[in-house]
């Protein structure tokens, strides 16, 4: 077994998504780490652009596997399994994205390789792999040490910086012999959700609601707020999957990025998820009861406080008569 | 046709805890059904509803504690229950994906049904890959976050028509082949509360306890390749300028901030 690392880009529709390059940045710290190269697969689509872009320094090599245009966790899994038993790579990398979750357990099962999942860190001496998680919804972090590999990971989008400059790596296509008669999926489109009647990302102020607001009746009070002070409401995922706001509505990593001047979050804890949809607003104000809640950390004003009681002394700040909830 | 769901219990914790060693202090824990999981229940009971003759299974692997949270996925329609466990399971700090999915794995292979719903993760470890390990060990097809489901394809084709909710508002629609497990995400559907009529009739549902025997495993097989070595708070980065005071004042201030912004006019 090599001391090589073996990352696995992302890319969807055209384009490489962000954390490929967050990859590269990980697998080359692993490979400086071990002694070993690093290697970079992707798979699928416009593999030849890919690979100019996954091109950076640090990267020692890029192999294509040719095969279709998008994603299928069938074809991904082979490829990816074929692509490690041909490099030995002792560390295989790859993303926690929703594409990961659909083909890494997988792999790692296939290759009878431990995996752990949703690294934030990752560090390697002495032929342990400590990686550094969260827990109980990010109230904790932990440690967890592999101690032995061949190890398999994968790693939380936005954790690491994005490789940079321009390598010299040698690219390849890498023949994955794919078996059609083991590709029991089908991908058959895409969609985008959550039209409708406002777009939350031109707002310029958002007055948006979490799981603090406990009832859907309760909605009532935020929506008082919004009106009287011109703001768009939007949500937290909860609100959503509850059936309370309709999917346009949505912040976060499975709903819409916005970038508003001012983001006001009621009731939010601030998941990872959340967060990564909201962060790029100029100004973050937090209100909740809890002052640990994670949302403080990236809020630039904060109120320790609950809402049931703020929110309404809000409304009346600008004029407007509280609803009795 | 048989569906059979996995479910966990999962500890969440209070706002306010301690850490000892590598673990929460016991007294901070509270045990429910892992959220996901209360959604993948409700997939396979409403599939249920939707076909003739489809047994729900539940599948958990728990300590005794446990029994009580899947009372709640048989009080809200599951047929019976598979309840894994053994005191070599118990002397495992973190249970890995490869265990989770060997042990869940056997279960299935005794009840062999036609789909496995799963929950994407669970809120306590958050590995977000035993289904799919699952579905792998088995020779099964698989899908990962799916937020939709076409019933009456899984009952009259014997094809899982699915939504795969990817990042960024898009969803990737997918056919997978039968026998598949179904990686199920939040916000799929609405689960229900039970009723007191099926809290009443859960008590009498049968939870099949297996151990590692039952399953033609042993100690070894459950042996985890991960070792916690610590546990602890993030720190905090918090660099926000705190409005104090009573509710009046905080939104007076908050008030403030808003003007001052420009976002607000009077």
């Amino acid at each position: 077994m090599s001391s090589d690392v073996l990352v696995v880009a992302d890319h969807r529709r055209g384009d490489l998504r962000d954390v490929s390059l967050e990859l590269l940045t990980a697998g080359s710290d692993l490979a400086d780490a071990a002694g070993g190269d690093l290697h970079a697969a992707v798979i699928s689509g416009d593999v030849e652009s890919f690979a100019d872009d996954l091109n950076r320094e640090g990267v020692d090599r890029i192999h294509t596997v040719e095969y279709g245009e998008e994603f299928n966790h069938d074809v991904y899994a082979q490829a990816v399994t074929a692509l490690v038993e041909d490099l030995g790579p002792e560390f295989l990398v790859v993303p926690n994205s929703v594409n990961g979750l659909d083909y890494a357990p997988a792999v790692a099962s296939r290759l009878d390789r431990p995996y752990v999942s949703d690294a934030v860190g990752l560090d390697y001496a002495d032929g342990t792999l400590e990686v550094t998680r969260e827990m109980y919804g990010s109230k904790v972090e932990t440690t967890v040490d592999v101690a032995e590999g061949p190890f398999a990971v994968s790693i939380r989008g936005g954790e690491w910086p994005p490789a940079e400059g321009v390598g010299d790596a040698e690219v390849s296509a890498f023949d994955a012999a794919i078996d059609e008669d083991a590709v029991r999926s089908t991908v058959k489109g895409f969609e985008e959700v959550g039209g409708g009647d406002v777009d939350i990302a031109d707002a310029d102020f958002l007055v948006s609601i979490g799981r603090g607001i406990e009832e859907e009746e309760n909605l009532e009070l935020v929506e008082a707020l919004a009106d009287v002070t011109g703001a768009t409401l939007s949500s937290s995922r909860p609100i959503v999957d509850n059936g309370w706001l309709p999917k346009n509505r949505q912040v976060g990593q499975s709903g819409k990025q916005v970038t508003p001047d001012v983001y006001l979050a009621i009731g939010i804890s601030g998941a990872v998820q959340h967060v990564a949809g909201m962060k790029g607003a100029d100004t973050i104000i937090a209100v909740n009861t809890d002052p640990n809640a994670p949302i403080f950390d990236i809020a630039d004003y904060g109120v320790v406080g609950d809402l049931f009681d703020v929110v309404p002394a809000l409304i009346e700040e600008f004029g407007g008569d509280a609803p009795n909830v | 046709m048989k569906v059979l769901v996995t479910v966990k219990e999962v500890a969440t914790v209070e706002d306010d805890f301690e850490i000892s060693g590598t673990e929460i202090e016991e007294t901070y824990l509270d045990y429910d059904l892992n959220e996901w999981d209360d959604y993948a229940v409700e997939e396979a009971v409403q599939l249920a509803e939707a076909g003739d003759d489809v047994e729900v299974v539940a599948v958990t692997i728990g300590p005794e504690r446990s029994e009580e949270t899947i009372r709640m996925a048989l009080a809200k329609g599951a047929d019976r229950a598979v309840r894994v466990w053994d005191d070599a399971i118990d002397d495992v700090e973190l249970l890995d994906v490869e265990t989770k999915a060997e042990l869940l794995a056997a279960v299935v292979e005794d009840e062999d049904p036609d789909v496995v719903f799963s929950g994407v993760q669970a809120n306590d470890d958050s590995f977000g890959a035993t289904g799919v390990a699952l579905a792998e060990t088995l020779g099964f097809e698989w899908a990962a976050v799916v937020n939709a489901l076409d019933t009456e394809n899984v009952l009259d084709e014997g094809v899982a028509s699915v939504r795969r909710e990817l990042e960024g508002g898009v969803e990737e629609l997918t056919d997978v082949e039968l026998p598949a497990v179904l990686a199920i995400q939040t916000g799929i559907n609405e689960p229900r509360y039970a009723s007191l009529r099926g809290i009443r009739q859960a008590q009498s549902k049968e939870i099949d306890v297996q151990a590692l025997d039952d399953l033609g495993l042993d100690a070894g097989d459950v042996a985890s390749s991960l070792d916690v070595t610590a546990m602890y708070e993030p720190e905090t980065e918090s660099d926000a300028q705190y409005l104090d005071g009573d509710a009046g004042e905080q939104a007076g201030k908050l008030a403030d901030v808003l003007r001052e912004k420009g976002v607000v006019g009077e």
